[in-house]
């Protein structure tokens, strides 16, 4: 899936995020991320969005993460979101989710 | 002995914090909303967010609901097919007028079910009647599929079509149309759900009108709000006298089907099918209570 525009999802609620995504002219993946508990669960949560953007067959583009204690399926969906938004996609392929 | 069905709690579907704590409650439902509580913008997102909480394992014990948008709507069926992807145990209609939107729903279900894997049958139906027509409906909608386990009443929209509003009290404004609901209900075997409560500070109302769909036979109301949840299950708790006469018509039931007796008496009183049918009723009700 290509991220042609951007986009958001998500909010800064507790236990929420939001996943801002864009387009990358240099060609590459970029993921930011920024969480309040970074140092307890960072690599848990970096594995779900790598997890997440890999299964939607996403190669290049930025996405920034502001994390507010997010639980794994939260942040599975906001990512999804993001990038179906950004790829302008309306159809849904189930079985990458 | 099937679970008592009381409590159905609203959750909206955009809200993550709500959607990974609501079981905390223990409503005996959770529905999960897509609907009038995610605005257009977000459908898309609480889509997903519904999606994936429904294969949360903290919400395997509770009944799982997911309330769609009307398929008439742009929304309708993408929520269903999330709905169904994700294994939800029951999928609710809003605003039903007629049977036939049952049937379409229905024959959308069996596809999605066929096309993801899964047992085609599983996903149970409710219908929200909401209008003067659904109420008039009711009974066809009630029994317009093998798959509806339950209507409901919602208050809101249907006061609106009617041209009046609460009046708080006794509720005539409600009256024909929980009567109609119930009997509906009643006549195809399948639950009932009286209207949510609004205003979530007003306790005492809450429970006055908890009492007035107790006493009419419904076996539960949807709720807007957690701290619902607890007094509705104890206002529909059976009393201590009511628990230990039911148990006791179970025991002599079990007695006389084990000495092949076909019925069976308790402190004079004929222990028949009904008896035991209450009984059991009695007894899932003060089960989570």
């Amino acid at each position: 899936m290509k991220i042609t525009k951007e986009a958001i999802a998500g909010t800064l609620e507790s236990s929420d995020l939001l996943v801002k995504v864009a387009p990358n002219q240099k060609g590459t993946l970029e993921v930011v991320i920024r969480s309040e508990v970074i140092k307890q669960f960072g690599k848990q949560i970096r594995r779900v969005i790598d997890d997440t953007l890999r299964k939607l067959e996403v190669s290049e583009g930025s996405v920034v993460v502001e994390d507010k204690g997010a639980l794994d399926y939260a942040i599975r969906a906001r990512v999804q979101a993001a990038v179906l938004r950004g790829a302008g996609s309306e159809e849904l392929d189930w079985r990458q989710l | 002995m099937r679970k008592a069905r009381r409590s159905m709690l609203f959750v909206p579907g955009d809200n993550p914090g709500m959607l990974s704590t609501a079981f905390v409650y223990q409503p005996d439902s959770v529905m999960f909303d897509l609907e009038d509580a995610v605005s257009p913008r977000e459908k898309d997102s609480a889509r997903l967010l519904v999606f994936h909480t429904l294969s949360l394992p903290a919400y395997k014990d509770v009944e799982r609901v997911v309330r769609i948008n009307r398929l008439d709507s742009e929304y309708g069926l993408k929520d269903l097919e999330a709905a169904i992807r994700g294994g939800a145990d029951v999928v609710r209609l809003p605003k039903t007028d007629s049977a036939e939107e049952v049937h379409e729903l229905e024959s959308h279900v069996a596809r999605l079910e066929k096309e993801c894997g899964c047992r085609v049958g599983q996903t149970k139906l409710i219908a929200a009647i909401e209008s003067a027509s659904g109420v008039v409906n009711a009974l066809s909608i009630a029994t317009a599929s093998t798959r509806m386990v339950a209507i409901a009443l919602a208050g809101f929209d249907y006061l609106v079509d009617m041209q009046t509003k609460r009046s708080g009290g006794s509720e005539p404004e409600l009256f024909y149309a929980r009567a109609a609901l119930l009997h509906a209900a009643r006549a195809a075997h399948i639950d009932a759900f009286d209207v949510a409560y609004g205003n979530v500070d007003d306790d005492e109302g809450f429970l006055r009108e908890v009492q007035i769909a107790k006493q009419l036979g419904f076996n539960g109301k949807s709720l807007i709000h957690p701290r619902q949840v607890y007094l509705l299950h104890r206002a529909y708790a059976p009393s201590e006298a009511e628990l230990m006469y039911a148990k006791r018509v179970i025991a002599a039931a079990e007695d006389a089907h084990g000495k092949g007796q076909g019925v069976v008496s308790l402190d004079g009183k004929m222990i028949d099918p009904p008896v035991i049918k209450e009984a059991e009723e009695v007894l899932s009700r003060a089960d989570v209570a």
